[in-house]
């Protein structure tokens, strides 16, 4: 990807988040499920209604809605929550670095799961114990991501109760935290005990999601692996003496990875997406979690924050991906 | 084909170095995080929205009012079996015509910061909640009195419309006294984010979507807490409840499926309890073809076996009914019945030209999984009706668009809901439910507004009361609506833990202590 796109990539960005905008605001007002109906009291009379919805600004026109709330939204408003009380804005921030740290421990799971069953698999090439790993690595990618949550659950959380499995962090910690990212912030201040304790709540959600991430991660990868394996230039480095080992990390692996970089990708956009189901069974305090409550309560300005939200994180991360893979390969990079 | 030289040793090296950092110090740590001592933990079936309870959609949430009751005081107190008790007020009352109201309020009682609870904390607290401006979805009861005058801790009104229940709604929804200085002071942003109440517990710390922790409130006027602590934590899926509970990790639950109650209770070191609480399942009727015949309604009330479907589907746990009236509410009518009888139902049917041959047709609507079985027993019930002539075809829907489709008059002919009462007045179940003008009502015939209307306004309680007796029994002969069983409630804790259960659904952390 050239410079010139990514700048045409970026200039894009804008009409898609508008089309994303309409298309939400739209759909959440013509599907069925109205928010003040949801609220209103036995013995409320039609003039209380009607009270309640000139209060949260629902009695306007479909369009005069959307154009006072796009007006809003430019400024860096995204409205009120109904439900919450509060700026989506401020919600959506405050939750967001939760989701993020999960995703990202996800990530580093799914690769490093990914790369060692990928690297074993590779080592086992044509043996029979070969099968074993790709049914193995056909278990995983047919397991949905919220299932195997409920397996960890009932595995780790019952059976052997090793690992806390609900929260972000355990309630009786007495601790404070200066900015939303609170593994990120433990880290950096040193205080190891409390990222002990947020990782022992992260590590079930994060490898729920991570599991099925992991096997695909192998897949592509192993494929990948055994076809470069079988190149000419690979095949000359070990006639000329080279040990496997060696070819397959200086020659072959790092010709491998693009494809697994650009699937790979393509993949972290589902596992944010997957986030939604899994920290609702763990009771985690990410967007995702927040987002079924709101879809529960028709709550309309922060569905539109947080969908909004979705939708720049998959472009952003579509974004990295294209130029990391770009990085990585110097065919795309010299066009 | 490459042969493999790729050594053992290399891999397995290079595989122990990755799970190296997913291992160390993540499963070292110790085992799910146990119970403190002095701490109560609950594992809540809801989020905690927002901290003002008087205001939006979390106010009118009846599953969120245990949290709200633990951190602020109700302006009056209701006993577990639905009776009501003095709270920060001590007495209250209308005078002989009923033109005035007069409220005294407690002496002694203090706010979490310390500062005493005021009765201009109470009338401000009542001023606001009869603000429209306020956004409180209660405003319409609180509106109907105002003008009020302070004398030292006695407190009068004017009462502007007359409201029989207004002293019912100071234990419930919205009725919650807060404090005017504090919340002059920090504003409704400031108040989300460090409330403070005049309850037994205070807010300690809040982390939204995971857990509440409170800390109790030494200068509480009633009696101490048992625990210093309590954590509500937020676990909204009924699977991971109970893993909870088996897991340790917390000490008392609620709402989750019978079967689960079942195993849960029979495992040693907890305990099961169940109580029927304020909250029916029914069936609307809508007043559309073909429930404007009588005889098609009332087949389809007496083709339900209620005492098979609660037996079977909720394992016994639950209370046939008759009317919308559950026993314990004020108007319960135990000679009021609606036999289960299918050769009636077929007789009915019979008398409108419809037979198991020639059937009457319409759409019933239900939930799946708002409450437990629900789709199962309208499967069920529509097992039932086929056996007598009535051929239901099954819509489901989310509860959000049962909402709208109720406040627009839309429902299908008959949709599955479930009514809570936690006040437990006719007027709050029978009144609302049935009353046409009122957006909950389904069935808008004149028949009903004018057996209704009269009692909104009735001065005389045992007169007023009478008469919904009078209005359920009427409706049960019409056939209007069919109410089904009302809700028992699964209650699991840890062995050595004494939990009172509340008519009303709440679970009270001031009201549990140790054995």
């Amino acid at each position: 990807m050239r410079w010139g796109e990514v700048v045409r990539r970026l200039l894009l960005i804008p009409p898609t988040l508008f089309g994303v905008a309409v298309i939400v605001f739209v759909l959440l007002r013509v599907v069925p499920g109205d928010p003040i109906a949801m609220m209103i009291p036995p013995g409320a009379s039609p003039e209380d209604i009607l009270r309640l919805r000139v209060f949260y600004g629902l009695d306007q026109p479909m369009l005069q809605q959307f154009v006072t709330w796009l007006g809003q939204a430019l400024t860096g408003d995204f409205g009120r929550s109904i439900s919450v009380h509060r700026s989506v804005f401020a919600l959506v921030l405050a939750r967001l670095p939760a989701t993020l740290e999960l995703a990202l421990l996800a990530t580093l799971i799914a690769i490093v799961l990914g790369l060692i069953i990928a690297m074993i698999g590779i080592h086992l090439r044509g043996r029979r114990a070969e099968w074993v790993v790709d049914g193995g690595v056909g278990v995983l990618l047919a397991i949905p991501d919220f299932l195997w949550a409920l397996i960890l659950l009932l595995l780790f959380g019952v059976l052997i109760p090793l690992l806390p499995i609900s929260g972000r962090i355990d309630p009786q910690l007495d601790v404070t935290f200066r900015s939303n990212f609170y593994l990120l912030e433990s880290l950096l201040t040193g205080r190891f005990d409390v990222a002990n304790a947020l990782l022992h709540h992260m590590i079930l959600p994060s490898l729920a999601l991570a599991l099925p991430f992991a096997a695909l991660v192998a897949r592509i990868l192993k494929t990948s692996l055994a076809e470069a394996e079988d190149q000419d230039y690979a095949q000359i480095a070990r006639a000329r003496g080279f040990s496997r080992p060696k070819i397959l990390l200086s020659e072959v692996f790092p010709n491998a990875l693009i494809p697994t970089v650009a699937l790979g990708g393509v993949q972290v956009t589902l596992l944010l997406g997957g986030t939604v189901l899994v920290e609702r069974i763990f009771s985690y305090e990410g967007i995702g979690n927040m987002a079924i409550d709101a879809v529960i309560n028709r709550d309309f300005p922060l569905i539109q924050g947080l969908v909004l939200t979705f939708a720049v994180l998959f472009i952003a991360l579509n974004l990295v991906v294209d130029l990391v893979v770009t990085l990585l390969d110097p065919r795309l990079r010299h066009g | 084909m490459v042969s493999s030289v790729l050594s053992r040793r290399s891999v397995l090296q290079l595989a122990g170095a990755a799970a190296l950092p997913l291992s160390s110090g993540l499963l070292g740590g110790g085992a799910a995080q146990a119970a403190a001592p002095g701490t109560l933990t609950i594992a809540y079936n809801v989020n905690l929205p927002s901290f003002d309870p008087t205001v939006g959609a979390s106010a009118v949430n009846p599953t969120i009012q245990s949290i709200y009751q633990a951190i602020f005081d109700p302006y009056i107190a209701q006993a577990p079996d639905l009776s009501f008790k003095p709270g920060l007020l001590t007495k209250w009352g209308w005078n002989e015509d009923r033109s005035r109201v007069t409220l005294e309020v407690r002496q002694g009682a203090t706010w979490h910061d310390g500062s005493p609870v005021t009765p201009e904390d109470v009338v401000w607290s009542l001023q606001r909640a009869a603000d429209h401006a306020s956004g409180n979805p209660i405003q319409f009861v609180w509106s109907k009195v105002g003008n009020y005058k302070i004398d030292g801790n006695t407190i009068t009104g004017d009462v502007l419309a007359f409201e029989p229940t207004l002293f019912k709604w100071m234990a419930f929804l919205t009725g919650y006294i807060l404090p005017k200085a504090y919340y002059e002071k920090v504003g409704a942003e400031g108040f989300e984010k460090a409330p403070i109440g005049s309850g037994p517990y205070k807010v300690d710390a809040f982390e939204r979507n995971a857990f509440l922790r409170l800390k109790a409130h030494q200068g509480y006027w009633g009696p101490k807490p048992a625990f210093d602590t309590v954590v509500f934590k937020f676990v909204t899926d009924p699977t991971s409840r109970v893993a909870e509970m088996e897991s340790g990790g917390s000490d008392l639950t609620f709402e989750i499926p019978y079967e689960e109650f079942d195993r849960l209770k029979a495992k040693a070191g907890l305990v099961g309890e169940t109580t029927p609480v304020s909250d029916i399942a029914m069936i609307f009727i809508t007043d559309v073809d073909p429930m404007l015949d009588r005889n098609v309604r009332l087949a389809a009330h007496h083709a339900i076996d209620k005492k098979a479907i609660v037996d079977r589907l909720l394992k016994g746990y639950g209370v046939p009914i008759a009317t919308l009236e559950a026993p314990g509410y004020a108007a319960f009518d135990s000679s009021i019945t609606v036999a289960y009888d299918p050769e009636l139902a077929k007789s009915l049917l019979a008398k409108s030209g419809y037979s198991p041959e020639k059937p009457v047709a319409f759409k019933i609507q239900t939930t799946r999984g708002f409450k437990p079985k629900d789709y199962e027993m309208i499967q069920a019930i529509v097992g039932m009706w086929r056996k007598v002539g009535i051929e239901a075809t099954i819509e489901i829907y989310e509860i959000a668009q049962h909402y709208e489709l109720r406040a627009r008059h839309a429902l299908a002919p008959a949709a599955f809901y479930n009514w809570g009462n936690a006040i437990g007045d006719p007027s709050t179940s029978t009144g609302f439910a049935m009353f046409g003008p009122s957006p909950h009502c389904a069935w808008k015939g004149k028949d009903l507004v004018e057996r209704i209307g009269p009692l909104w306004g009735e001065k005389d309680e045992a007169k007023r009361i009478a008469g919904w007796k009078a209005v359920d029994k009427y409706i049960a002969e019409e056939g209007e609506v069919i109410p089904l069983f009302q809700y028992v409630q699964p209650i699991i804790h840890k062995k050595g833990l004494k939990v009172v259960a509340q008519a009303n659904g709440m679970i009270l952390p001031q009201l549990v202590t140790s054995a």
